[in-house]
């Protein structure tokens, strides 16, 4: 099988996963307790307006058809209005959407580039007392949780010593750059705004570097173990008696091949991310796509659940895909047989 | 296989020794373990040890409210003026019924499907089976479980079957894994040959051999399932006060920051140690059960 067979079979199968999360999604808001019709108009109104509701969002007839006209509205964009905001969910989604995928972008880059430099250097100076720093942080990185972090640094970086901004994207003084992609440190590039750039920075760093640090300890540990193990091989002798420069040795014979592993988790780490957001904008009043996400599940505002939990399930599909393609790139023998080994 | 099956089950004295030994080289695992029966001691013994077990329901004493740490309250009260300390025992409890509970929910069913699916594999049964666990791990689980758990009426049992419906395709895919590599081995072919039943085949002959990984990813999984627990819980859509979550706890605590720290900081720390306690133990257990195996 070729990689580009290998490729398109990929995507199909995303595409049949996709599909799947919307039924997983539409069954999720339709079937579980409780009365949709109800639930949107409130415990006090009339049976005859639930019932004129039910009617107009197809609530009386057969699941299959419900799905049908849901899916169908939703395609063109129209995913039903929000108990929250009374508008079009859809609309809420492009205005919040952008600041998440800030938040998520900068975490994501924290996240993989400190995780492979800690294992990178952990693995280098393997058994020194760097290595066992490097360790034992990334076991504390592991088992606190984002919200947890979050907390604590709201406190020591934003209440106690007071150098942080604790709320929102941009300080009441800074003059907010116009809106191009929705995110504020992009937006403030491309205007040539470095005071609001810094400004934006200021407030995103807190909640990233929360959202980063489990994952990113995750990625040390993993890199570090298979840095070690591919440290061993007997590859790597033969490369260095050949009289390969050292850098060349440790970057395209050591490193490309130990990214495989970390690579592929990277998937599962950006899952943790996306979830762990719903907390962390909920801490930082960081007004993203989660923390809409949350407030919404509080009032079990349906509609606008469904749509953050499948734009979450593309968003993370996509990762995915991407997440493989670079596996496939680093590993010659899925990117030359298209084989995906176990 | 069946001796080890014996072993596995009876725990014979040698082979608990050699296991013990092995564990025990690994200072952290000994350290997970001890944090792990402490925990455990607490919140079973939480209603003799706590020195205020009326603190931890319905209590309100406002002339003790948010008294900072002292010997009367250790970790200090909060806005009830119930003492923290006793509250974080009785949490314990919560914590702990949810990571069983949840187990006991996913494990059977996850387990049971990842093993028709892996022996049939190539078949319908598998193809259906398999995708629909990718639907679902296609969702972040935090994601997914606050979703579930937001059209459920918010409790603490909702919250344990939001988690377990997010959590099932994990097991049937460790087993998936191990079933499908050992379907074509010579020792299921022999059973196959003499001709034992399709649920004998897969309940006698190849689940034995999915113990030890499922045993490691349990103990491992009590600490995420406590951890995505107390997340459920600090967003208000897990266990409800006044029962004493410790994600509820240090939602409660973040409004009386930096002022009144004490109030989320020691509920967190209480979080940390619980899920350090179950990692350090399941890695400990994977070193054991992993080299039982060689």
């Amino acid at each position: 099988m070729s990689f580009s067979t290998y490729l398109v079979r990929r995507l199909m199968h995303s595409i049949l996963v996709l599909f799947g999360i919307s039924i997983l999604v539409f069954l999720i808001a339709r079937v579980l307790p409780g009365d949709p019709a109800r639930v949107a108009l409130g415990p006090r109104a009339p049976e005859e307006t639930v019932q004129r509701w039910r009617e107009w969002m197809h609530l009386d007839e057969p699941l299959h058809v419900q799905y049908y006209y849901w899916l169908a509205n939703a395609i063109h964009g129209d995913l039903g209005i929000s108990l929250y905001s009374r508008q079009n969910v859809a609309i809420d989604i492009k205005t919040y959407f952008p600041a998440t995928a800030e938040l998520a972008l900068f975490a994501g880059l924290i996240m993989t580039v400190f995780g492979v430099l800690f294992g990178a250097i952990s693995a280098r100076y393997s058994n020194t007392w760097v290595d066992n720093i490097v360790r034992i942080g990334s076991y504390v990185g592991v088992v606190t949780p984002a919200f947890i972090f979050g907390i604590l640094f709201l406190l020591l970086f934003g209440l106690v010593l007071k150098i942080l901004p604790t709320t929102g994207r941009l300080g009441y003084s800074t003059a907010a750059p116009p809106i191009i992609t929705g995110m504020v440190t992009i937006d403030s590039l491309i205007t040539v705004n470095f005071a609001a750039f810094l400004d934006a920075l200021k407030h995103l760093l807190m909640p990233a570097t929360a959202l980063a640090l489990g994952p990113m300890a995750q990625e040390a540990r993993i890199t570090r173990a298979s840095m070690s193990d591919n440290l061993k091989k007997d590859y790597m002798l033969l490369v260095s008696a050949q009289g390969i420069p050292e850098r060349l040795i440790n970057f395209k014979y050591l490193l490309k091949p130990s990214l495989i592993p970390t690579v592929s988790i990277l998937g599962l780490d950006f899952a943790a991310l996306l979830g762990n957001a719903f907390l962390v904008e909920l801490i930082f009043g960081w007004p993203g796509l989660s923390r809409y996400g949350i407030q919404t599940m509080l009032l079990s505002d349906l509609n606008a659940i469904t749509g953050v939990v499948m734009v979450l399930g593309i968003v993370f599909t996509t990762v995915n895909i991407l997440v493989d393609i670079v596996v496939a790139y680093l590993d010659p023998r899925i990117r030359l047989t298209g084989e995906r080994l176990q | 296989m069946k001796t080890r099956l014996r072993n596995a089950i009876l725990g014979s004295w040698e082979t608990f020794r050699r296991g013990w030994y092995k564990f025990s080289r690994n200072r952290l695992s000994v350290v997970g373990l001890f944090a792990v029966l402490l925990v455990a001691f607490l919140a079973i013994f939480a209603p003799y040890v706590a020195p205020h077990p009326e603190h931890a329901g319905r209590y309100v004493d406002f002339s003790e409210q948010h008294q900072p740490p002292s010997w009367k309250y250790l970790f200090g009260t909060d806005v009830c003026g119930r003492g923290i300390l006793s509250r974080i025992f009785f949490g314990f409890r919560f914590s702990l019924m949810m990571g069983m509970v949840v187990l006991a929910l996913v494990v059977p069913p996850g387990v049971i499907l990842g093993l028709i699916a892996g022996y049939f594999k190539g078949m319908w049964i598998d193809t259906v089976i398999m995708r629909v666990t990718d639907v679902f791990v296609s969702i972040p689980p935090l994601v997914l479980a606050l979703a579930i758990a937001s059209v459920l009426k918010p409790n603490l049992f909702n919250s344990m079957v939001a988690i377990s419906l997010t959590w099932w395709p994990w097991y049937c895919r460790l087993v998936y894994g191990v079933t499908s590599s050992l379907r074509n081995e010579s020792f299921v072919l022999a059973a196959k040959v003499t001709g034992a039943s399709t649920f004998r085949i897969l309940f006698r002959e190849i689940l034995p051999n999915c113990i030890s990984p499922i045993f490691t990813k349990m103990s491992l999984d009590m600490g995420w399932v406590i951890l995505l627990g107390a997340a459920l819980s600090f967003v208000g859509l897990g266990i409800q006060p006044p029962q004493p979550g410790l994600g509820t706890m240090i939602a409660d605590g973040a409004k009386y920051m930096p002022g009144n720290w004490w109030v989320s900081i020691f509920p967190a720390f209480a979080i940390m140690l619980v899920v350090l306690g179950f990692n350090l133990l399941g890695d400990g257990l994977r070193d054991v059960l992993s080299a039982e195996e060689v």
